[in-house]
């Protein structure tokens, strides 16, 4: 059942596509034509390299090492927050009471801005004054995240994390309450133990929603944790926490080399597309036994 | 019968508290040296209870601001969060349903082509081409500006899904009716579609004003001058690098404040919000 009208499409949907084209479509193409293209300092005139500055990316050992350090980081997010939600799912969905309780006071953390997450584990970490900081001096643990990369990931990836366990607490929440529980009384009656029953029953019944939290998180880890990063560390030091996304946005904002920034946009303009093309056609297709 | 009583139960209970202590942890900490003065958070470690300086830092911070790095007083800046947010919220879930109705009620040629055009931006987030959408707006002059804040954010291809798919489920024999008692599509789209949209209308609302009030990489680009900083803006810039000099209760008084508006919202909306979040994952 339709209307018919040559013209009322176009201007419904005008808003939406005009935005589109403008501030999506435009700067992208914007973005993969800077990528052929080497500037002068000055930026007063360029001329086409073609695929130079994607050459010289990958001469870079920097960028290489972008690349390691995003890899390490949105796995230790992933495993970590997917890990910890998931213990926390589980509890809550085997008491009775308090359940509601306790997931209104778990899902808070999803409204805290990121920047604001990154603050707030600045503070608690910072060298000087930070209350867990000084917990980890008392233990010997010469804590600095200013000079020492290892601890500025570890301070980076903790303020990620705590920032997405609400997420994944809620989907693992309503992944286990979907699973019936004739199934894990039937193998209650058999003996199975409850670590059994968890591992051979309920894990594998809840890895759709495994599979697509862990997609979910790896996207966030590579593009939504900006804010975090820029509040904690600034992607420093020495580069130690400068994900793929922050280095963009330190080549081309504060260092100005648009070519190089342009190479990376497109880079990880492939990387988004694979992602969301492996989301879209292995979700719904869904991991079930 | 699976539930055995007793010492596992308490388990669970003891796991799940300590979680959302851990969870609550920063909260709290925060909370506590927003009620302190500087030289008391700056004595390591700081007091665990409250001090006697709460009035004092959150209305220095809301009139007056840090006084160094970002000086702008933190009520300016939550009305820009508050301004920014709303329209986000509000323009996507606007031109999201204009869009859905015209590629759901409309055969015209090119209709396929809008839809993966929309579909499309979804693989293009603000972070793969940052410098590129600020040269833009820059060159638009909305730099420093609240339509250099919103509306390049509100095109939203989520929000077309979700109202599309939904669309798709209102049955035929409305649509029929309607147009037997001569309704053109705008007095349709009023009258019969709106009206049913409601709850998806209501969750989206939820999602999108937290994610409108927590951006961050899009005024950190537009906003250059202080007296447009959204409170997440703001609150970055009010810590200059290095202890000694951050005035730390005045920062956490800020946190508290930007916490409150998107945290209120889940709280109170948590039925919503959880629809909103489900959905918008579909």
């Amino acid at each position: 059942m339709v209307f018919h009208s040559k013209t009322l499409p176009w201007l419904l949907l005008a808003p939406q596509l005009a935005i589109t084209l403008v501030f999506f479509f435009w700067p992208a193409g914007q973005a993969i034509w800077q990528s052929t293209q080497l500037q002068d300092p000055f930026g007063l005139q360029s001329q086409f390299v073609g695929l130079e500055n994607f050459l010289r990316l990958f001469d870079q050992p920097s960028y290489l090492e972008s690349f390691r350090i995003t890899a390490i980081f949105s796995a230790l997010v992933a495993i970590i927050g997917l890990s910890f939600s998931l213990l926390l799912a589980v509890k809550a969905d085997h008491v009775i009471r308090g359940a509601s309780l306790y997931k209104t006071l778990l899902i808070w953390p999803y409204a805290v801005a990121p920047v604001v997450a990154g603050v707030l584990w600045l503070f608690l970490f910072s060298p000087s004054l930070g209350v867990i900081a000084v917990w980890l001096q008392n233990l010997g643990i010469g804590w600095n995240p200013l000079l020492n990369g290892d601890h500025a990931l570890v301070l980076v990836t903790i303020a990620a994390v705590w920032k997405q366990v609400s997420y994944n607490f809620l989907f693992f929440l309503a992944g286990l309450q979907a699973i019936p529980k004739s199934l894990i009384e039937a193998a209650a009656l058999d003996g199975a133990s409850p670590a059994r029953r968890f591992w051979n029953i309920v894990f594998p019944l809840l890895s759709p929603t495994t599979f697509f939290l862990l997609v979910v998180n790896v996207i966030y880890a590579f593009f939504d944790t900006f804010a975090v990063i820029d509040a904690t560390t600034a992607g420093g030091p020495g580069g130690s926490t400068a994900i793929l996304v922050y280095k963009v946005y330190q080549d081309g904002f504060r260092g100005l080399d648009l070519g190089s920034s342009s190479a990376q946009s497109v880079i990880l303009m492939v990387i988004v597309v694979a992602l969301t093309v492996f989301q879209f056609r292995y979700i719904d297709r869904k991991v079930q036994y | 019968m699976v539930r055995q009583r007793g010492i596992l139960d308490w388990i669970s209970h003891g796991i799940l508290l300590l979680g959302v202590l851990v969870v609550a942890f920063p909260l709290y900490v925060t909370l506590i040296a927003s009620t302190q003065s500087l030289p008391e958070i700056q004595q390591a470690p700081m007091s665990m209870l409250p001090g006697s300086h709460a009035v004092e830092n959150y209305t220095r911070a809301l009139t007056q601001g840090s006084s160094l790095g970002s000086t702008a007083p933190v009520a300016r800046m939550m009305w820009i969060s508050f301004v920014t947010a709303m329209v986000i919220a509000l323009g996507k879930i606007a031109i999201s349903l204009l869009s859905a109705f015209a590629v759901v009620y409309f055969r015209f040629p090119g209709r396929m082509l809008c839809f993966w055009a929309i579909f499309v931006t979804l693989m293009l987030p603000v972070e793969v081409r940052i410098v590129p959408t600020y040269e833009v707006v820059s060159s638009l002059g909305m730099l420093n500006s609240y339509a250099g804040l919103t509306i390049p954010l509100i095109a939203s291809a989520t929000a077309t899904f979700l109202f599309r798919q939904f669309f798709l489920t209102v049955p035929d024999e409305l649509v029929e009716a309607a147009r037997i008692d001569g309704a053109g599509p705008m007095r349709f789209f009023r009258d019969v579609l709106l009206p049913l949209s409601r709850t998806t209308i209501a969750a989206l609302f939820v999602i999108q004003f937290i994610y409108g009030w927590n951006q961050y990489l899009w005024p950190l680009l537009v906003t250059t001058q202080e007296n447009m900083y959204p409170v997440v803006i703001g609150i970055k810039r009010m810590i200059v690098g290095g202890d000694a000099v951050t005035e730390w209760n005045l920062v956490m008084a800020t946190a508290v404040l930007a916490m409150i508006p998107p945290a209120l919202v889940v709280v109170l909306m948590q039925k919503w919000f959880v629809k909103g979040l489900v959905d918008s994952e579909k």
